[in-house]
């Protein structure tokens, strides 16, 4: 009775570390020492329960200890930031698996209610769920399968009959718990389910995917909170779960699209253009570049993900820091979709030693821009494209971008001509206060750093 | 009762969390998605003591009790020390 006391004791006391860690998260100045309180909450739970009754023996205990430590720490280290979505992505499997594997356990026990077995299911299913669907949205990630959405003749209907044996399967197994069919059944089931929730949805719909799988995965802790009668699951597993969902909710904004249509309609795989873009497209040499660079007084970065591929970030950094000593003010303009996952393209920045203040988000820099003297796209073509805006014909038409043609001058460094990720024609590249600079992003900006050093 | 009482932290949970999150700005928003991984693996704290109950088929049951320890751990383990990578890397402009 006492150590059970003390042990929900130091769960309360984990529940409020974890309340204050999030709560620092919302700063970049504290968000480290905020990481730090949450893993200490997380070390006082786990030395909490270690010392109560009921536990694994100890050499499982041991041996899931070393293993587990020795994989993260060397995932985490080893990992590169562009490869971040890929490691969150596989964290997000992980963590359905435990859970999965907690409600299996489960049904071990003699003698669960009805209310048990049913979480029992919930927690295999969202843990099943979220361990296959995010090993297929690692796989799309890495392009270790193709990325393009995966479509068959009768998909739906499979789904549908999906769900029904899903669902047959669960009656069946609180009828009858002791019969093993049904919980191979649903543990089979819910595998496949995952899968074929994530083959239907393009890479380019990724960041989505993984927002809502982070989400599941909490989600699946609370499930087998329930089936342990654990607060602190539930606790920490809820406040994952509402993460996710928020992620989820500002990507589909960013994209203007409402969850089910990034679901279920396969986006990504082929649009076509009503309205086609005319214009003269008129290039400009790196010398060129650099006079207009030099006369700015405000110079606003675009970064997207083609700047991380091209590994240029380091280099657009060593060019900020000349026009700022240059007397110009620099800003950098953050789409929520730049990048392969929410927040991504700051986390490249800040690898990049790129100070965060400078970073904007794109509804404060967008009253601005009018103001500014040069706005500098690098690899962004979707997120910045004015048809958005202007265009009704545009299947792009309603998605929140920034507004780069606003500025007073706007580069556009590009390999060469073609459209963006959504296959979408831009016409912000035969804008009259358009200039495109292209060949490889990185030797364009060397060269002009290379101006401003002589 | 005991099913009105877990759903009644789950519901308060999840309005906290909400109200928590809202607040994260986005230049964090990849941190966060690291660091919930690592919340996440509270499971854990599951894995240690889900065999308790089990009476026949002990052996099988501490065979994926040990399992799950060790994928919980690993989000643990690698959720914090990733997120911490990451935002040691935010600096302010000196």
């Amino acid at each position: 009775m006492t150590i059970n006391f003390l042990i929900n004791l130091s769960y309360i006391v984990a529940a409020i570390l974890f309340v204050l860690g999030l709560k620092k998260l919302g700063s970049p100045a504290t968000a480290r020492q905020g990481n730090l309180i949450s893993a200490v909450g997380m070390l006082i739970a786990v030395v909490a329960t270690l010392g109560g009754k009921g536990l694994l023996p100890w050499t499982y205990i041991i041996a899931g200890f070393v293993i587990g430590s020795a994989i993260g720490a060397f995932a985490a280290r080893k990992v590169e930031m562009t490869g971040m979505p890929e490691l969150v992505a596989l964290f997000n499997g992980f963590g359905g698996a435990a859970s999965l594997l907690v409600g299996w356990v489960a049904t071990y026990a003699a003698g669960n209610s009805t209310f048990i077995n049913v979480t029992i299911i919930l927690s295999i299913l969202i843990g099943g769920v979220t361990l296959t669907g995010s090993i297929i949205a690692w796989a799309k990630l890495s392009e270790r399968m193709p990325t393009k959405a995966l479509m068959f003749t009768g998909q739906q209907i499979f789904n549908v009959l999906l769900v029904l044996a899903i669902l047959g399967s669960a009656v069946m197994f609180c009828i009858e718990p002791s019969n093993p069919v049904w919980l191979w059944a649903i543990l089979g089931l819910s595998l496949l389910f995952g899968i074929m929730a994530v083959i239907p949805i393009g890479g380019a719909d990724m960041p989505v995917v993984i927002a809502l799988l982070n989400s599941y995965s909490g989600l699946a802790a609370c499930a087998a909170g329930f089936v342990l009668h654990n607060n602190l699951l539930i606790v920490a597993g809820a406040l994952v779960g509402a993460s996710g969902i928020i992620l989820t909710n500002i990507m589909c904004k960013a994209m203007n699209r409402s969850l089910s249509n990034v679901l279920f309609s396969g986006f990504g795989s082929a649009v076509t253009s009503s309205t086609k873009v005319e214009g003269e497209v008129k290039p400009i040499t790196a010398d060129d570049a650099y006079l207009i660079m030099e006369a700015a007084r405000s110079v606003v970065f675009v970064p997207g993900y083609g700047m991380a591929v091209a590994q240029a970030q380091h280099v657009v950094k060593e060019l900020a820091d000349h026009l700022e000593s240059n007397g110009a003010e620099v800003k950098f303009a953050i789409h929520p979709v730049a990048g392969r996952m929410p927040g991504h393209m700051n986390v490249l920045l800040a690898e990049a030693s790129v100070p965060y203040d400078q970073l904007v988000e794109m509804d404060d820099i967008n009253p601005q821009l009018p103001n500014v003297d040069l706005a500098v796209v690098i690899g962004a073509n979707d997120v910045v494209n004015p048809a958005a805006n202007k265009d009704k014909g545009s299947p792009l038409y309603g998605m929140p971008v920034i507004r780069v043609d606003e500025a007073r001058t706007v580069f556009v460094l590009k390999r060469s001509m073609g459209s963006g990720f959504s296959g979408v024609d831009n016409p912000l590249f035969v804008g009259d206060n358009t200039r495109m600079l292209f060949g490889d992003a990185k030797q364009s900006l060397s060269h002009i750093v290379g101006e401003f050093k002589s | 009762m005991e099913a009105i009482y877990l759903s009644f932290i789950l519901v308060l949970s999840i309005f906290l969390g909400f109200e928590l999150i809202s607040k994260v700005p986005a230049t964090l928003h990849t941190p966060l998605m690291s660091g919930s991984n690592a919340i996440s693996g509270i499971t854990v704290v599951g894995a240690l003591t889900a065999a308790a109950a089990v009476v026949e088929n002990q052996q099988i049951a501490h065979i994926l009790g040990g399992a799950a320890v060790a994928l919980a751990t690993i989000n643990v383990v690698g959720g914090y020390m990733v997120t911490d990578r990451m935002l040691a890397m935010f600096k302010k402009k000196q």
